[in-house]
């Protein structure tokens, strides 16, 4: 970080703060249809607003929300992670077939060591070879599918012991429900929002993904970025597996089919530019909250599930639409 | 940069407020609804959970339900996993209507053990669950089923295929749905006793799966024909599997050399028995199913009194060549009751 940066890469305290600032501008966007959404919907629906659905919302929003997390990291540095939720998947299942045989803790650290490993193996194809992460997760997203069908053997697996459940336990506060998966969710989002904004290696991820060459010239080592983003967002997807046996205590090779598409509407929702270099984990927990509010409200509506698909779709294109009217207007 | 995000706030408000618009007028021609055909100050809320929103099976259902519901002067509320297998999309789903305060849950289970916990902590908050068209493993997970008795369906199919070759040995080909599946297993092996033939008989000289879907059906069946080019029966899931693999039969020119037995009683399946293509099929009734459970959750409403065991909502066979012993119908009774 010794060296000048170009200018969407800051390198002093004063630059830092302008960093700062084009994080934040975006977040405006989707919070603000947040808000607006969940007030027009205590509107429309009388226990809209009541904690029990609220806390639904969340519960409900876990999986999804911890593996957007790290397909936020990858689209920051202007790649795209299709495989994401066939990791996870593969990860439930090493939990529970590992854990029944040689205990729960080592399930757990099997898991993490397999999607760990799923990542790195896509960050390499990406950093080490060159190649273009859309076809890279499109091919491994195959592989990691077609390789849990095989080792599940096309069967579901229960979970047998409470440490793999443990995020779908809960406590209460008053009559709101908390599940230990929502307090994960959270601090997930915590760490890696502190990781992008606090530390060298998050200047990094930015700037590898705001322009790679650059990033290169002043002395960023790219590749190893690469491979660290890569190797988190498998960690992560290791979390989101954890959740997932939290919320369905089974491992289900057929579960989360859309799980990638939907990180991807959450994080584009959410204002990160699908171009790398410009957004936040917190965009991406509004873009998933805003998804979430839809359609929990529009189902309190009574509206068609088809009609939700259909705004759904509208919001993720108007975002992009807002993403290339502000690139083309900063150029 | 401020321009900007005043921009991104405007659109966002404007794609909302559209999204609004949309539901505002639907929510109220519902109403309108409920209002003309229920006497009743509150109606008995209903929720329905299918395994997705598209399959017409499944919009059936839901078609059939709401029907049930609007006589009863009740009130359906249709929710769907995205895909099938989607276990967190109906757990979603399920929670959603308790929140919402249903009397009763009609649900299709998607995978018979990955709901239960969530089934289970609908039906102790007073909620009756009744499972249509699938069971639950174990059966006792839920109140009551309403659904086919698929064993009995594949019975019916294998004993009409049987009786259609006379005295021909079997060559059978078998197009399976999905491996492991509840439904499938059940049809598989109640055709299979339906042929008289133990499960792997020499008789059975080619199998495959595919997830009932006509695309993968055709090309199981034209490689098996490949393979199997003196083959004179056929086994498929549904009547979809059905339609695939006969165009790889008349592609190979052996329509007179094939018997296809199928299962569903869709209109378009019973138009394909009337076209030649699907030699009989067994008919399933989901409007009766749905029907029927609308009807156990508005009586338990009332009186507190809640439906148990499982109901067999009944199997016809429909074919236009009848064969003596197989009692079937003929497609113009179908097609007047397709999937009814």
């Amino acid at each position: 970080m010794s060296s000048p940066l170009t200018d969407s890469v800051p390198a002093s305290p004063i630059r830092g703060a302008r960093l700062l600032e084009i994080i934040r501008q975006p977040l405006l966007g989707p919070l603000a249809a947040l808000v607006i959404a969940v007030i027009v919907f205590s509107f429309i629906s009388d226990n809209f607003l009541s904690t029990a659905n609220l806390s639904l919302l969340l519960q409900q929003s876990v999986v999804i929300g911890i593996l957007a997390v790290g397909q936020t990291l990858i689209i920051l540095t202007g790649g795209i992670d299709l495989s994401i939720g066939a990791v996870a998947i593969l990860g439930t299942l090493v939990m529970a077939k590992i854990g029944a045989i040689h205990g729960p803790w080592v399930g757990l650290a099997a898991a993490a060591g397999v999607c760990i490993l799923a990542g790195l193996l896509n960050g390499a194809l990406v950093a080490v070879l060159g190649l273009p992460p859309f076809i890279v997760t499109l091919g491994t997203f195959t592989v990691f599918f077609a390789a849990t069908q095989l080792y599940a053997g096309s069967q579901t697996y229960a979970a047998i012991d409470g440490l793999q459940t443990f995020l779908g336990d809960s406590f209460k506060i008053g009559t709101f429900t908390v599940t230990y998966g929502i307090l994960a969710m959270f601090v997930v989002y915590l760490l890696v929002w502190y990781m992008l904004k606090q530390t060298a290696t998050g200047q990094h991820i930015y700037a590898v993904g705001g322009n790679p060459g650059a990033a290169q010239l002043v002395g960023i080592k790219t590749k190893k970025t690469l491979l660290y983003v890569y190797g988190i967002a498998g960690l992560i997807a290791a979390v989101a597996a954890w959740a997932a046996m939290g919320r369905i205590p089974v491992a289900d090779p057929n579960a989360f089919q859309q799980a990638n598409l939907e990180t991807i509407t959450a994080v584009v929702i959410g204002g990160t530019s699908l171009f790398g270099g410009r957004g936040s984990v917190f965009g991406t927990l509004f873009g998933m909250l805003i998804v979430s509010v839809l359609r929990s409200g529009l189902t309190a509506a009574g509206v068609d599930a088809l009609y939700q698909n259909i705004a759904t779709g509208v919001l993720v294109i108007a975002a992009v639409a807002l993403d290339t009217l502000a690139r083309r207007r900063s150029s | 940069m401020k321009k900007f995000s005043k921009f991104l706030g405007v659109v966002s408000v404007g794609t909302l407020a559209i999204t609004l618009a949309a539901c505002g007028s639907n929510g109220g021609a519902e109403a309108g609804n409920n209002s003309a055909s229920s006497d009743a100050a509150t109606p008995v809320k209903i929720g329905l959970v299918t395994k997705t929103d598209t399959n017409p099976f499944f919009v059936k259902l839901r078609e059939a339900a709401k029907e049930a519901a609007a006589e009863e002067g009740a009130e359906v509320v249709a929710l769907a996993g995205k895909f099938d297998g989607d276990n967190e999309g109906q757990v979603a789903a399920i929670e959603n209507l308790v929140a919402q305060g249903v009397k009763g849950i009609l649900i299709t289970p998607n995978s018979s053990t990955g709901i239960l916990s969530a089934i289970k902590k609908a039906r102790d908050s007073g909620v009756v669950v009744v499972a249509l068209d699938t069971a639950t493993e174990p059966a006792d997970a839920v109140d009551a089923t309403f659904a086919t008795d698929n064993l009995k369906a594949g019975v019916l199919q294998g004993t009409w295929v049987k009786a259609t070759l006379g005295s021909k040995a079997p060559s059978l080909i078998m197009l399976d749905g999905t491996p492991g599946g509840t439904v499938d297993t059940f049809r598989h092996d109640g055709f299979l006793e339906g042929m008289g033939l133990a499960e792997g008989a020499p008789e059975i000289s080619g199998q495959e799966n595919t997830n009932g879907d006509q695309t993968k059906a055709q090309t199981a069946m034209e490689n098996l024909l490949q393979r199997v080019p003196n083959a004179n029966s056929l086994y498929t899931i549904n009547e979809p599997a059905a339609a695939g693999a006969y165009q790889a039969i008349k592609a190979a020119g052996k329509q007179d050399q094939i018997t296809i037995g199928s299962i569903d009683g869709s209109c378009t399946g019973v138009d394909n028995v009337k076209k030649g293509i699907i030699g009989a099929t067994v008919m399933q009734f989901p409007g009766t199913m749905a029907a029927e459970g609308v009807k156990s959750v508005v009586e338990y409403a009332k009186s507190g009194t809640k439906p148990t065991g499982f109901t067999d909502t009944g199997t016809v066979i429909i074919t236009d060549t009848p064969v003596s012993g197989v009692d079937s119908k003929d497609t113009a009774w179908g097609l007047e009751n397709c999937w009814g």
